[in-house]
């Protein structure tokens, strides 16, 4: 075992400024993603910071109607809560949708955000990768990548972005909030992860020694119906091959409002804002509904052998926007 | 889960007798061991609880790595990470340097093994590396996470070569083996080509079965120490006695000179059938430290050490008449092993036996590449050739427009059609009309993709099972104990099957004892001499041997008069005799497996509504633990359809799939209602237990079922496993086939 610090903080203050003195540092919550990497070598923290007992495990209603999420909530936890489930139905069916039922009873809400790719080469370090060694190269694009990206990849990486909850959040609109030296700041749950470009290395915007202490929800729109689908290679704990998060305002047969997010085809939830354009004031019809998918998934380029996951993509879309137009339509 | 209530269950004649023989208290013979309090309950075919479920579930039972002898050092092995070439440089300084580390062994310092019949064994001994994933060292220190450090700060150079791990049905490398399966590795009967081309009704098609792991939940793991020159190990292993040979062996020491313990396994399903590196490197490590040592090896590394089912690709044709009769089958399949052995998956074996089929081509056709070398995987052989025969079998329904179920019922063979022996019991028949009568197979509208809920397709297939009967040599020894108790000794294995419970019941039948009075020792190679945990042979061999020891043991007491003497009486038996010849009867399990299938035609995902196995596999010897592994081969093979796939990397050569995370087996929400039922089939032709194996015929077929359902739901024939969203999208996205 490669020796480590432990550290244990009582504080969000405390906890930044013990980051900002540990060169190496990271922050230590449920585990279930930073502790794997740890064993496979991966992740080598100087010093673990455990944040496990802040207080920031609270869902808090916020003024404006909308909801505070701190950043230890449990996935299991947030998927049960009440206003979840009756308000944004797409974030509680994310949360389930995701993991197993052990790992979500662990996982929290900040961590669920931060995990990192499951690529089978980033994972392996007998082999090159250049999210994980910059500068090495990225075996996947002749390798081994059914599960991996369409869309918005690079040369030098074509990971995904594993996590459910962040495709529903992104589709929600909801801001990632951040406390850092600095101070706090928020970033847009759809600017929070980047996509790989030419440093794979940086999942998201994060910088060294910030701590994520909450996910803030905008209030629910009136009148939006939402939804989260995945396909995946069974029926319960793995990845998606491909996802979708819908949040959908339908008046009198047209779209008044449409936010729609994919999982499982990038580096980061990929919000579909040309379909979305193409579904403003559209008939919220099963032809429209296609069109706007095919706006979106235009621009995917996918490797030898995920081409699926383009109509699949696309069909879930359709199937999940259909069924919130009829649900809508009906009641 | 039931048992079929038409046909009575009966005791054997030979059984019967001998309960007969255990009832009666002699007055005149006040010895414990025949005098009953009452009459005992049936002990054969008795639902009898696991005698160690207590202890496995409060966690008291030991596996092989929970054994800590004093000094007890740790071990964790070095894999290749080239595919092929030769070891050019090893520094192992700097893992020397690290603190709590004894030693680092390599093929330059590692002890000299003797060559044997399992090259896989030759660890550390030379240069070469044949595959990624090849042990090149291994790192011993005082704590498993020092070992693990060492293990990373090993510096391996290589003299890399080209290396090859993908087969193809046109590889420039095959050859067809001389032998499989103890026959030759090509077979034709009659004049195929010209009974196929003069077939009314033929089907000529491709399947390919992926590469497939079966990680047991309890990974290869084993404790070695040597203690004045005796080499003690707890092994997780199929089978102590082979493991005690074959280290015998390896290090030339008599077989009384080791001792091999595998009390409990958390399961093997072929991958710890024989020996693996695990056992050896301990052994190893020990020696060279003079400490012992524990090695479990890391669930990421087994894809590459310890045997995986070889891919397949399979051609077969079959013609037949407007009546459905078979007139000509071929069953061809190619598939790979490595350049460190030859190991020949099956697969075409079972089309010697299952049909009526007067001309007949069987071959087995392989190339060696720079792949970890294949080995048994639950039903190696009949798993994925009864996908690609039970498949095209429902092909052929498809065009001769006849009920899949029916078109089996008239190709039941009256002798084996390979070898003409009759069966020694045979009743898929039944099986298929009992297994249809509770599915509710009929009736049942033949046509594909009419059956729409929603975006659902749904359908419904059939496929039959088989696997054969094989016996092999045990020895057991029965004795009775002065204070009225029974020990019965036995180097059986329960690898999670029951088999320390059901060798109970029959020393209890035999004996005319209550189970509680028998204690049945197993899982220690200082026992007498047994077949290993595999072929589904394990309960018939020891059974048998424990059966015999107990018929000599009552005959003992009962010519014994007085009280018994203060050491007991033992008696040792052995079936070499009986399980030296060949039977004259072809013996084989048979079952019918039926699935409804609903396929989600958005996603492409397939998920399973219902499985149902019928089976005849002779007398259930204890319905509680048989549901076990009848279902538990089910949900493999469910498994096998719909998920499970150990792709190689073409860029490096490794598995890809190499945790539990990226291989997929059935999650819970996976299984759906899964039954498992038999017919109580007497056969007087197997072993005075009237019993077949069951611990793989479960597996089989029940891909092929699944297939076969997918087709008649969607209406595309996909004919590459697994049947993951991406090849069903695809599929769906064609023009009917």
């Amino acid at each position: 075992m490669r020796p480590f610090g432990y550290l244990r903080v009582a504080s969000v203050d405390e906890a930044v400024r013990a980051a900002a003195g540990q060169p190496g540092a990271q922050f230590l919550a449920g585990g279930t993603n930073l502790v794997d990497l740890m064993k496979l070598g991966v992740e080598a923290p100087r010093t673990l910071i455990d944040i496990g007992r802040l207080p920031l495990d609270r869902v808090e209603e916020l003024p404006d109607g909308g909801l505070r999420i701190g950043a230890l909530v449990r996935n299991a936890d947030l998927a049960a809560v009440p206003a979840v489930r009756d308000r944004y139905p797409v974030l509680s069916q994310a949360l389930l949708a995701g993991a197993s039922g052990q790992l979500r009873n662990t996982a929290t809400t900040g961590g669920n955000l931060l995990q990192r790719t499951r690529c089978g080469y980033f994972q392996d370090v007998s082999k090159p990768c250049n999210k994980r060694e910059p500068g090495t190269g990225c075996p996947a694009r002749e390798g081994a990548h059914r599960d991996l990206a369409v869309l918005g990849h690079s040369a030098h990486c074509v990971a995904t972005q594993p996590s459910d909850m962040a495709v529903a959040l992104a589709a929600l609109d909801a801001t990632v909030c951040l406390h850092g030296p600095e101070g706090e700041r928020t970033v847009p749950a759809t600017e929070f992860h980047r996509l790989p470009g030419d440093s794979p290395e940086r999942d998201t915007e994060i910088r060294l020694g910030e701590l994520l202490t909450a996910v803030e929800l905008p209030p629910a729109r009136p009148g939006a119906r939402s939804r989260y689908r995945k396909a995946r290679d069974r029926a319960s704990f793995a990845f998606a091959l491909a996802s979708v998060a819908a949040v959908l305002t339908v008046r009198d047969g047209t779209v008044e409002h449409a936010a729609l997010a994919f999982g499982g085809l990038a580096h980061r939830p990929w919000r579909a804002r040309a379909a979305e354009a193409v579904l403003r004031g559209a008939p919220a019809t099963e032809e429209h509904f296609a069109r706007a998918a095919d706006a979106e998934l235009a621009a995917a380029a996918p490797l030898r052998d995920n081409g699926f996951k383009v109509p699949l993509a696309r069909a879930l879309a359709v199937g999940v926007l259909t069924d919130l137009a009829g649900r809508a339509a009906h009641g | 889960m039931s048992h079929d209530p038409v046909p009575e269950r009966t005791a054997s004649p030979e059984l019967s007798h001998q309960y007969e023989q255990g009832r009666p208290p002699s007055p005149d013979r006040p010895t414990p061991h025949l005098a009953p309090a009452a009459p005992l309950p049936h002990p054969l075919g008795a639902p009898s609880v696991r005698r160690e479920g207590r202890e496995k579930v409060t966690g008291a039972a030991r596996y092989a790595a929970e054994y800590t002898p004093p000094g007890c050092a740790y071990a964790w092995p070095v894999p290749a990470t080239v595919a092929r070439g030769r070891i050019t440089a090893l520094d192992t300084a700097a893992a020397l340097a690290l603190p709590g580390v004894i030693a680092v062994l390599t093929h330059e310092n590692a002890p000299r093994l003797a060559s044997m019949g399992d090259p896989t064994l030759a660890l550390l001994q030379e240069d070469r590396v044949p595959h990624r994933g090849w042990y090149v060292a291994l790192a011993v220190a005082d704590t498993l996470e020092a070992a693990r450090d060492a293990a990373e700060a090993v510096h391996v150079g290589y003299a890399t070569e080209p290396h090859d791990v993908r087969i193809t049905a046109d590889h420039p490398g095959l050859y067809v083996p001389e032998e499989v399966f103890g026959g030759p590795g090509a077979r034709e009967r009659g004049d195929f080509d010209a009974a196929f081309a003069a077939a009314p009704a033929t089907v000529d098609v491709a399947y390919t079965v992926p590469p497939l792991h079966n990680h047991p939940m309890e990974p290869h793991a084993a404790t070695a120490q040597w203690t004045d020159g005796h080499l003690t190990v707890h092994d997780s292993s199929q089978g102590a006695t082979r493991v005690c040979e074959d280290l015998a062996a390896l290090f030339k020491l008599g077989t009384d000179e080791i001792t091999v313990v595998s009390e409990h396994v958390g399961g093997g399903f072929g991958a710890k059938g024989t020996p693996r590196p695990q056992v050896v490197l301990a052994a190893m490590a020990a020696r060279h430290t003079g400490r012992p040592v524990k090695l479990a090896l890391p669930r990421r590394q087994l894809p590459g050490v310890v045997g995986h089912r070889a891919p397949t690709l399979h051609r077969v044709r079959i013609g037949a008449g407007h009546d459905g009769v078979i007139t000509a089958l071929a069953h061809e399949i190619v598939t790979h092993t490595s350049t460190v052995t030859e190991f020949v998956e099956q697969a075409a074996i079972p089309a010697r036996m299952m049909y009526t089929s007067p001309h007949s081509r069987t071959v087995h056709r392989l190339a060696a590449l720079d792949v970890p070398t294949p080995s048994w995987m639950r039903a190696p052989g009949e798993a994925p050739g009864m996908y690609a025969l039970e498949s095209a079998l429902d092909e052929l329904a498809v065009v001769l427009d006849i009920d899949p179920v029916e078109l089996r019922i008239r190709n039941d063979p009256a002798t084996e059609p390979d070898t003409g022996r009759p069966f020694s019991s045979r009743h898929l028949v039944e099986c298929l009309r009992v297994g249809a009568e509770r599915f509710g197979w009929l009736p049942r509208d033949p046509r594909p993709a009419v059956r729409r809920r929603g975006d659902l397709l749904l359908g419904t297939g059939v496929a039959a099972a088989t696997y054969p009967v094989q016996i092999s040599e045990t020895e057991a020894e029965a004795h009775a104990a002065a204070d009225g108790g029974y020990r019965i000794r036995v180097n059986a294995t329960d690898i999670g099957t029951g088999a320390r419970t059901v060798l109970t019941q029959i020393a209890a039948a035999v004996l005319g004892a209550p189970e509680d009075r028998v204690q049945v020792d197993i899982g220690s190679s200082d026992l007498p001499p047994a077949v290993l945990a595999g072929g589904s042979a394990g309960t018939a061999s020891w059974g048998w041997a424990v059966h015999k020891a107990c018929t000599s043991l009552l005959a003992r007491l009962r010519a014994h008069h007085g009280p018994l003497p203060a050491e007991g009486i033992t008696v040792t038996e052995d079936t070499r005799q009986e399980t030296a010849e060949p039977s004259p009867y072809a013996r084989h399990a048979f079952g019918a497996v039926f699935a409804e299938v609903e396929v989600d035609t958005r996603t492409g995902e397939v998920r399973v509504r219902r499985l149902l196995g019928q089976y005849a596999a002779g007398r259930i010897l204890n319905p509680r633990t048989a549901r076990s592994q009848f279902v538990g081969g089910m949900i493999m093979g469910l498994g096998m359809a719909l998920m499970e796939d150990s792709a190689l990397d073409p860029v490096f050569g490794d598995f890809t799939a190499c945790d539990l995370a990226a291989y997929h087996i059935p999650a819970c929400a996976d299984v759906p209602a899964v039954e498992a039922h038999w017919l109580d089939e007497e056969d007087p032709h197997l072993n005075p237990m009237g019993s077949k194996g069951i611990g793989e015929i479960g597996i089989v077929g029940t891909p092929a079922a699944i297939g076969n359902a997918v087709w008649h739901a969607i209406g595309a024939r996909l004919r590459d496993l697994p049947l993951t969203p991406d090849r069903t999208l695809a599929a769906l996205a064609a023009p009917l086939t």
